[in-house]
């Protein structure tokens, strides 16, 4: 009942995640101010800004890992659910790979891009097995699977967890700053992985500080300040020529070194 | 150290029924404190509330009481059972408050990250506790884990003197009060008894704490 439903409101060209009107306070801070983003299919959209701006908490309010005080967040045509298992079935649709990777740190790498379709989708073991092996190949970790996950580097350590989120054939990936924790020369393996996903057709959110990643991979910029969004537009058109103050000032001291 | 040593056989015997009244106790409060964490960790409110009103009354709350409850109160409600599964009862109840503080220092040393990127892959709250964070919680609270059941070990000879029947403690009574042998060499021989299960308990600790100890 709810796939056809879904199905209907889904239509072709309806965007895949829509927030309006979006508010949030964190006390008295307002950290979310009036957002209003929607994301189309297959679209990759990178949030860029300076710290405290909100746009991690941005990403995390589109699975629900923070609560919104004000709007509406829908996906794929349905609103967010309250906490409780409707909410994680909508979870299990939306792949989130974090800045400090959190991969469990009590299982296998395999075991890590496995536990969720076997818990949550049901899967055979031996099916998930063979499906997590042909993601951690494709981010070239396929032969580390029976580590764990304290013996791999930091980059490796994020594409098991990019191939964690595959896993569950997500509908859209969340990507809340995936390179900030990583040593330089391990950004590029994690990014051109990321590439590939996004010229695969992937739907992604990413925040990120990586403008070479904005400039080749995304769609469309969102740059944000203070809890707002103040410009959005192509990378192209954001990166050449920003309209906002403050989005030529953030640029002017990023890109100046 | 006679009375010891004539005596062996008697010895044994308690020495195998504090044994069985320890696992028993062991395996109940171990069950018992780790739902009463879960509740106290959980995203509902009722549950959150319950679970630290249990541990407030129960840890706050001296043992040989809630063992009176056992033996006099509840018989006075009409339930009967022997004493050897009331005690249990009790010490489940009350050793149980302790596991769960201690698992509870445990789940908070997992970081948050752990659980959330369980929620972010679908688990429900009670998949992402027991898949994520329980196995890791139990890790870093072995050692205060073994310290409140060495404590509960310990414990089982006061549920042994409102009359287990047959354990450590009452062979210790019944061979200085019922036949009168000396205190000083009876009691010695049931402290051994219990060191050999309190001490082998802390070597199995510090086996358990190897093997389980995980890189981050």
């Amino acid at each position: 009942m709810t796939q056809s439903d879904s199905g209907v409101s889904a239509a072709n060209g309806a965007p895949l995640v829509v927030l309006e009107h979006v508010d949030k306070w964190f006390g008295d801070l307002h950290v979310l101010q009036d957002i209003n983003l929607s994301v189309a299919r297959g679209e990759v959209v990178v949030v860029i800004g300076p710290s405290g701006s909100g746009k991690s908490t941005l990403c995390r309010t589109i699975n629900r890992l923070e609560t919104i005080d004000k709007g509406t967040i829908t996906l794929d045509g349905q609103p967010l659910p309250q906490e409780g298992k409707e909410l994680a079935r909508l979870r299990a649709e939306v792949g989130m790979v974090f800045q400090s990777f959190n991969l469990f740190a009590h299982k296998t790498i395999l075991e890590n891009v496995t536990l969720g379709p076997i818990k949550v989708r049901g899967q055979k073991k031996a099916e998930a097995e063979k499906r997590g092996l042909e993601l951690l190949d494709r981010v070239g970790i396929a032969h580390q699977s029976a580590k764990y996950p304290a013996q791999l580097s930091g980059g490796q350590q994020q594409r098991v967890a990019i191939a964690r989120a595959l896993a569950m054939d997500p509908k859209v990936m969340l990507f809340d700053e995936p390179t900030s924790a990583l040593d330089p020369e391990m950004i590029k393996e994690v990014l051109d992985v990321m590439v590939d996903l996004a010229r695969q057709g992937m739907t992604m959110v990413v925040v990120t500080h990586e403008m070479g990643f904005a400039r080749t991979a995304a769609d469309r910029v969102v740059f944000m300040a203070d809890g707002a969004i103040v410009e959005e537009g192509t990378p192209e058109e954001f990166f050449t020529n920003p309209r906002s103050e403050r989005a030529q000032d953030f640029l002017g001291k990023i890109l100046k070194h | 150290m006679e009375p010891v040593i004539d005596n062996l056989d008697l010895y044994w015997s308690g020495f195998l029924t504090s044994l069985e009244f320890i696992v028993y106790s062991l395996v109940g409060s171990m069950l018992l404190g780790t739902l009463i964490a879960a509740f106290r960790v959980s995203p509902i409110a009722a549950l959150r509330s319950f679970g630290s009103a249990y541990v407030t009354v129960v840890r706050n709350c001296p043992l040989t009481i809630v063992l009176f409850f056992m033996a006099f109160g509840l018989p006075e409600l009409g339930i009967n059972y022997s004493f050897f599964t009331f005690g249990i009862v009790g010490l489940v109840i009350y050793t149980s408050a302790f596991v769960c503080e201690a698992l509870r220092s445990g789940i908070n040393a997992v970081p948050a990250g752990q659980a959330e990127a369980a929620r972010a892959i679908g688990l429900t709250f009670s998949q992402t506790m027991r898949e994520v964070v329980l196995p890791q919680a139990f890790r870093s609270a072995v050692p205060p884990l073994g310290s409140v059941q060495i404590a509960m070990f310990k414990n089982s000879a006061v549920a042994g003197a409102f009359g287990i029947g047959g354990d450590l403690y009452s062979v210790g009574r019944t061979l200085t009060s019922a036949r009168g042998f000396e205190y000083i060499p009876v009691l010695t021989g049931v402290a051994i008894g219990y060191l050999v299960i309190t001490l082998s308990a802390g070597a199995a600790l510090a086996v358990i704490e190897r093997k389980v100890a995980i890189a981050r």
